[in-house]
């Protein structure tokens, strides 16, 4: 892998390999049920449900400007977006632990392995996403036109995590202590972002130390624009998107160097 | 036209002692805290289009690092590996199958994997299950497979579209009888349409039969090059029985591989069983019919009148191949004193027996037989192997002197050569 180009081109030549895989990913997770693809929605409708039932019928916590079912619409937003954020940050750190005898056995674009994760997870997201959409028309809560505003922040969110996951994943390999850390890190992480609470509920000093995190503005644009249907403000998106940039050159650069060595190592 | 050429190739992979020795190297990068294992180096070779090679060695030669190096699986550490043609490479028959999907979606993928474009791949579809001998089965998850139903397949899509080189690392000795022919079948027509060939085997037969050429590898070294004939004899004499001695001999040092049964009235007991080779050394491998002789030391714990030492050769399977003693030998035994050490050996001009591996036991009574009066009778008091010599192919376990007129019409003149031993043969 002498060149970004020669990488490129090469998962361009094994794009059908990677397009297979990602069905086979897809497929994998509900081969074998009588309901088959039902379940990849009934699974977000019933975050949906749960979130919608026990925040609104049984705890109804107060939210600023609050509607019956604003605060559903808060959480959905963040719990959905993190979902994906966490899900390929955690399927990229064990990616080419997990396709050992794979990378050992057979030559071909090793940088596949990762877009195929990114790209099941995206695939997975979208369908929760989707009956999200679903949910807002229901309740008449649908912000309208201002809602393709999410498109870019989810480009942030899955460039941040892919640049994360797949450096801390070549890492990984070499050290195996970072899959373990890493996975309790990720909970604290879950916490240190107002998904659960609006950052008006955290102390002021506090809010500052959130605002260091990168997912902090991106899941806050999110609610901004579910909430309130808000557009967020693009200063917001400048240290989400210099932070992924970042991330991705690192991730391109550690892979690139050690894509040999991980096959030995492996 | 050079299919490879490899130049000077190296492969070294590093050692920590201790995970903890990576992230001090990492945070300290001047001071290494690393072993290099080299497991290939020095390796030159150019293998010519068209040709057909066979690796040979022992384990840990290095003979699947070299494949993993020619494939582009793993890069050298230093040297230069330069390749012409598509390259497909059978490392592991059924890399990238999923027992979930049903074979015709894991050959889709299989062939994605090995680069392979979907028409050309849609084209061979029909030809993959035909050879692969799968029928009702093609539609089906491979989990219901049987393994050689699974193998049958995996090595049909490898093959689906002929490559310009062809690296198989012993795939050829997976499935039945009748389908291991058919592979070769698909190899030889592969090679005669110009597909050069590259691969590790441990038979013979299969190495004389499809290759032009050996490369012998012994502990990371390109140990000899050159007609298979020329190399798998180098390789008998030299590498195996030094291998096969090794291996016995790890065994003994276990626990385990001394615990061969003893039993008997310990009148007398026997200290050491060898076997000896030709110049008298210790070996626990030899060559068939070769000079041998079993050397036992024992020692007399009561003064006894008289003494039989006694030995049986016995197969893998616990079958007896030869055995005797001294009293039918007539070889007289001196009365034996109390705590005095005695030796006896039994010698063999050519101990004529087939490759495989064989037990000695070895027995000290009275009289004809064990079952009179028994001192010590010592169960598997040692093991060693009988690899075949350089000559034709012969099977069993023992390994007469043979020789054959050819086929000829009854009663013509014989001009036969003279047989192995005891002069010439009457007609």
């Amino acid at each position: 892998m002498s060149s970004l180009q020669g990488m490129l081109a090469s998962l361009w030549r094994y794009r059908g390999f990677v397009r297979a895989s990602v069905a086979r990913d897809f497929q994998l997770r509900f081969r074998g049920s009588a309901l088959g693809f039902a379940w990849t929605l009934l699974q977000p409708i019933g975050t949906v449900v749960v979130l919608t039932l026990v925040f609104t019928s049984i705890m109804q916590p107060r939210m600023p400007g609050a509607g019956a079912y604003t605060y559903s619409i808060y959480l959905c937003a963040g719990v959905f977006s993190w979902g994906l954020f966490a899900e390929i940050v955690q399927r990229e750190l064990n990616v080419f632990i997990e396709h050992a005898n794979f990378l050992k056995k057979s030559s071909f674009p090793r940088s596949s392995l990762p877009l195929i994760v990114a790209l099941s997870a995206l695939i997975n997201f979208l369908m929760a996403f989707a009956i999200y959409f679903v949910f807002l028309v229901a309740i008449d809560r649908f912000p309208g036109w201002v809602a393709l505003w999410a498109a870019p922040v989810i480009v942030l969110m899955t460039l941040l995590a892919v640049g994360l996951g797949v450096l801390l994943g070549t890492a990984n390999v070499f050290f195996r202590d970072l899959g373990p850390a890493i996975s309790i890190l990720m909970q604290f992480w879950f916490w240190l972002t107002p998904i659960v609470y609006p950052i008006s509920a955290v102390p002021e000093f506090v809010r500052g130390w959130l605002s260091l995190n990168p997912v902090t503005p991106l899941v806050t644009s999110l609610h901004g624009i579910f909430v309130d249907g808000r557009a967020p403000a693009g200063s917001a998106l400048v240290m989400p998107a210099a932070v992924a940039v970042l991330v991705c050159v690192a991730a391109l650069l550690a892979f690139r160097s050690q894509s040999d060595n991980i096959v030995d190592e492996l | 036209m050079q299919a490879l050429a490899l130049c000077n190739v190296g492969k070294a992979y590093r050692r920590y002692a201790h995970p903890r020795d990576r992230l001090a190297e990492l945070v300290l990068p001047w001071r290494a805290r690393h072993e290099d294992i080299w497991v290939l180096r020095n390796v030159d070779a150019t293998i010519e289009s068209g040709e057909s090679v066979a690796v040979v060695g022992q384990n840990g030669a290095g003979k699947s690092t070299l494949l993993k190096l020619i494939t582009g699986v793993t890069k050298p550490t230093e040297g230069s590996i330069v390749r012409n043609g598509r390259i497909a490479a059978i490392l592991e028959l059924g890399i990238g199958f999923h027992p979930e999907f049903t074979g015709r979606q894991n050959i889709l993928i299989a062939a994605q994997l090995m680069g392979i474009a979907m028409d050309e791949m849609a084209q061979a579809m029909p030809s993959i299950a035909a050879f692969a001998e799968i029928d009702d089965y093609f539609d089906q998850p491979l989990r219901v497979y049987s393994s050689g139903m699974q193998v049958r397949l995996a090595f049909s899509v490898a093959t689906a579209i002929r490559p310009d080189v062809l690296i198989l690392d012993e795939a050829l000795s997976v499935g039945d009888a009748y389908f291991q022919h058919k592979c070769a079948a698909r190899i030889r027509a592969f090679r005669a349409q110009g597909t050069t060939l590259v691969f590790v085997s441990h038979d013979p037969t299969a190495i004389r039969t499809l290759c032009d050429r050996a490369l012998l590898f012994d502990r990371g070294m390109l140990a000899k090059d050159g007609s298979p004939d020329q190399v798998l004899e180098y390789y008998n004499a030299a590498i195996a029985k030094r291998e096969a001695d090794y291996q016995i001999r790890a065994v003994e040092a276990t626990s385990a591989g001394r615990a061969g049964t003893r039993s008997g009235d310990r009148r007398a007991t026997i200290e050491s069983v060898d076997l000896h080779d030709a110049s008298g050394q210790s070996v626990r491998a030899l060559q068939s019919n070769a000079r041998a002789r079993i050397r036992i030391t024992l020692a007399a714990h009561a003064p006894l009148e008289s003494l039989t030492v006694g030995f049986l050769i016995r197969d893998r399977l616990g079958n007896d191949a030869f055995g005797t003693n001294t009293y039918h030998l007539r070889t007289p035994v001196s009365a034996l004193a109390a705590g005095e050490r005695y030796e006896c050996t039994f010698s063999f001009d050519a101990l004529a027996l087939g490759q495989g591996h064989y037990s000695i036991s070895v027995a000290l009574h009275e009289a004809d037989s064990h079952l009179a009066r028994n001192h010590d009778w010592w169960d598997q008091a040692l093991v060693f192997q009988v690899l075949r010599a350089d000559e034709p192919y012969r099977l069993g376990i023992a390994n007469l002197p043979v020789s054959s007129s050819g086929v000829r019409p009854i009663g013509s003149a014989v001009s036969e050569a003279p047989p192995d031993r005891e002069g010439a043969w009457q007609r």
